[in-house]
């Protein structure tokens, strides 16, 4: 969390004092003008995000309710509370900087107060309004569709929301008293949510742990499979009815896309023939990266159980490796629109694709037994990088992940031809495929020896 | 069925464990009383390898539990919640351990059948996953659970907190039935002075990790066990 945290701060401080000369070096028009009109797009990502990721106050309330707190102080201490979360000062870090700018550059210093102090409004809005719909995920898909579906519009000129939007955040700068009608929405959002929580605060009421009701899916096609079925039953659970393995798999799917940044010529620094087979390793293996790096965590809520249970280490790990190995072969059969792009782009894929299973699976299934983060299933709180998760072991296991990949295929396409590179790339996962079992019986070795040491760090919660 | 060779478990300086010898033979109800910190569980996790000695060793059936593995498909245990798995339904979990334990989806059934009383209507077709069950629910799970696919071997840490009365002489009844089948050695462990000496033939008490008590259960020992708590 502290890495996505420095890394969100650097890149609004970045924004924020380099916006406006990036948009006039594009000579969009003015640059304020130009923020106010995506800045529907940044307030409605802002709630998303916090969806996700911001936490709920609710969730300390209980203790509180014993003690000698009048109701409406613990309703403000918990509300007072989200008023100092990262989530809103974090966007500071973008709008002080880029007011300054704007000072700095003759705007009138009365109407940037006013936007600003609008802007701060608006923000406070979204933190108010994430804490009424909390896990309301209907509510959440609908903000994000409607979003995804009005980007979409934007860019093919359908239909354009931000003529409707931009004169508003305009307006609180042509005519600042306008910042007034933010501040009022936020006053009454504050008071509807005080009464709302004050109304709700009992165990059996607003404080009650939601429960979803358990559905079951019919995955008795996978038994004829015997223990690799169960363990995939398993795994196919833990993915769908978790929220944390929700979202990562979701990430993994982005992977997918990717490799558009090398294909297109996007991005100029990745048009070097090696860059190629980094896209394919990391369009074929997204689930590997994100999902099978953190392989044995997603088990260790239960750790003891399948550490005592029936079950050989060498059949639990296989079961990862087939689910990884499944993953990545969807992912490269989802991939096969990068034939739009020829088949050289699809071949690069393929190619990473068949490195991965036969490499690069193993290394995180090794990597994963330093690891020793446990995984909160029902929290997304570390979705989005876990400092711990970046240790020297698992740090030097990334070279031969992607480096080696890139090097052998350097040395095939540099010496012989790009074909050759190709070749040198698979032949390298042919021959980790075939010494699979060698392989397994050392990573089985670490995950043995591992094993007390990461019960013990599982059973110290995160 | 369980010898236990100078085993000792210590952190740092303070040694939390420490059996010279301790024999539970075949098809014993066993009893392990002691305070918090005795070191219950602990021997248990080390029984179940979850905890590596720090000198000497156990044999599970001939199997040394810190070198191989096969003594996994005859031993059962419900320690605590970390033996469940927080997103399955009670049904699923059954099956699920079921099938680790070479059980097909009747015989797990039958097995179940067997428990209605015990579950009290609270666990069978709730629609909940294991995660929202309440403390006692959850444990009810655990323990039936750990009776699928006939083992030899079955350990329960405090299987009687939080149970609701009801439940807990429900219980004493499974174990006693399982005692009495001369094939399955049953370890528990418990707080309750009473509940204990009426389940388990034999009766350990640890104390500060060392064993200051070994009883065949009889009359006098529920007397006894209180004079020495008292103490």
């Amino acid at each position: 969390m502290i890495f996505g945290a420095l890394w969100m701060i650097a890149s609004f401080l970045s924004l924020g004092f380099g916006a406006f000369f990036i948009i006039e070096e594009f000579d969009l028009g003015d640059p304020f003008r130009v923020v106010n009109k995506y800045m529907i797009y940044y307030l409605v990502m802002d709630l998303v995000l916090r969806y996700m990721l911001q936490k709920m106050p609710i969730t300390n309330i209980k203790p509180l309710l014993y003690l000698p707190f009048k109701k409406s102080q613990v309703v403000n201490y918990s509300l007072g509370k989200t008023i100092v979360s990262f989530f809103n000062w974090a966007h500071a870090f973008f709008f002080i900087p880029f007011s300054i700018v704007l000072l700095i550059k003759g705007y009138d210093p009365v109407s940037v107060i006013g936007w600003h102090l609008g802007m701060i409004a608006l923000f406070y809005c979204n933190n108010f309004i994430n804490i009424l719909v909390n896990n309301k995920d209907v509510v959440f898909y609908g903000i994000a569709s409607i979003l995804a579906i009005l980007g979409i519009c934007q860019y093919y000129e359908f239909f354009d929301i931000t003529l409707y939007t931009a004169p508003f955040f305009d307006g609180l700068y042509d005519l600042p008293w306008i910042a007034l009608l933010p501040w009022l929405v936020l006053l009454g959002l504050y008071f509807f949510s005080f009464s709302y929580f004050k109304k709700n605060m009992y165990l059996d009421g607003g404080l009650a742990l939601k429960h979803t009701e358990a559905t079951s899916e019919d995955l008795t096609w996978l038994d004829k499979y015997g223990k690799l079925g169960t363990f995939l039953k398993n795994d196919i659970k833990l993915i769908k009815r978790n929220k944390r393995s929700k979202t990562t798999v979701i990430m993994s799917f982005m992977f997918l896309f990717y490799g558009l940044l090398f294909f297109t010529g996007a991005v100029e620094a990745y048009d070097g023939p090696v860059w190629k087979i980094f896209a394919g390793i990391f369009v074929s293996g997204g689930f590997l990266f994100t999902f099978g790096q953190y392989v044995p965590s997603w088990d260790s809520s239960y750790y003891p159980l399948m550490m005592s249970q029936n079950i050989s280490s060498e059949e639990y790990l296989n079961s990862k490796w087939y689910l990884i190995v499944i993953a990545t072969i969807a992912s490269t059969i989802l991939s096969s629109f990068y034939l739009y792009f020829g088949w050289d782009a699809y071949l690069a894929i393929l190619v990473g694709a068949i490195y991965n299973i036969g490499v690069n699976s193993y290394l995180v299934l090794w990597g994963g037994a330093y690891i020793k983060t446990p995984i909160d299933l029902t929290s997304n709180k570390k979705a989005f990088g876990d400092k711990q998760a970046f240790n020297a072991k698992t740090l030097l296991l990334t070279i031969p992940k992607l480096l080696l990949p890139m090097a052998v295929y350097a040395i095939g396409h540099f010496t012989i031809n790009p074909t050759a590179g190709y070749i040198f790339v698979a032949l390298a996962g042919v021959i980790g495929f075939v010494f699979k079992n060698k392989v397994f019986k050392i990573i089985e070795k670490v995950y043995k020896k591992e094993k007390y040491k990461t019960l013990l760090a599982y059973k110290e919660k995160a | 069925m369980i010898i236990t060779t100078n085993l000792s478990k210590t952190y740092g300086t303070q040694t939390v464990l420490k059996i010279d010898n301790l024999e539970i033979p075949k098809g014993q109800s066993f009893g392990l009383v002691g305070n918090n910190g005795a070191g219950k569980t602990t021997f248990f996790s080390l029984l179940l390898d979850l905890v590596q000695p720090s000198t000497g060793h156990i044999l599970n059936n001939d199997v040394q539990v810190d070198i191989s593995e096969a003594w996994k498909p005859f031993t059962s245990a419900f320690i605590d919640e970390s033996f469940l798995i927080g997103y399955l339904t009670p049904e699923e979990y059954f099956y699920f351990i079921g099938e680790l334990r070479g059980q097909n989806k009747a015989d797990v059934d039958a097995l179940i059948s067997g428990f209605k009383d015990f579950f009290h209507g609270e666990i069978l077709n709730q629609k909940k996953y294991l995660r929202d069950l309440s403390k006692g629910n959850q444990k009810k799970v655990g323990i039936v659970a750990s009776f699928i696919g006939n083992p030899e071997v079955i350990i329960l840490d405090e299987p009687f907190a939080n149970l609701d009365p009801t439940t807990q002489i429900r219980l004493k009844g499974i174990i006693k039935d399982l005692a009495a089948n001369k094939k399955v050695t049953v370890l528990v462990s418990s707080h309750d002075l009473i509940h204990v000496t009426e389940v388990c033939e034999r009766i350990v008490v640890l104390n500060k990790g060392e064993i200051v008590k070994d009883i065949q259960t009889s009359r006098e020992t529920l007397e006894e066990l209180e004079s020495f708590f008292a103490g």
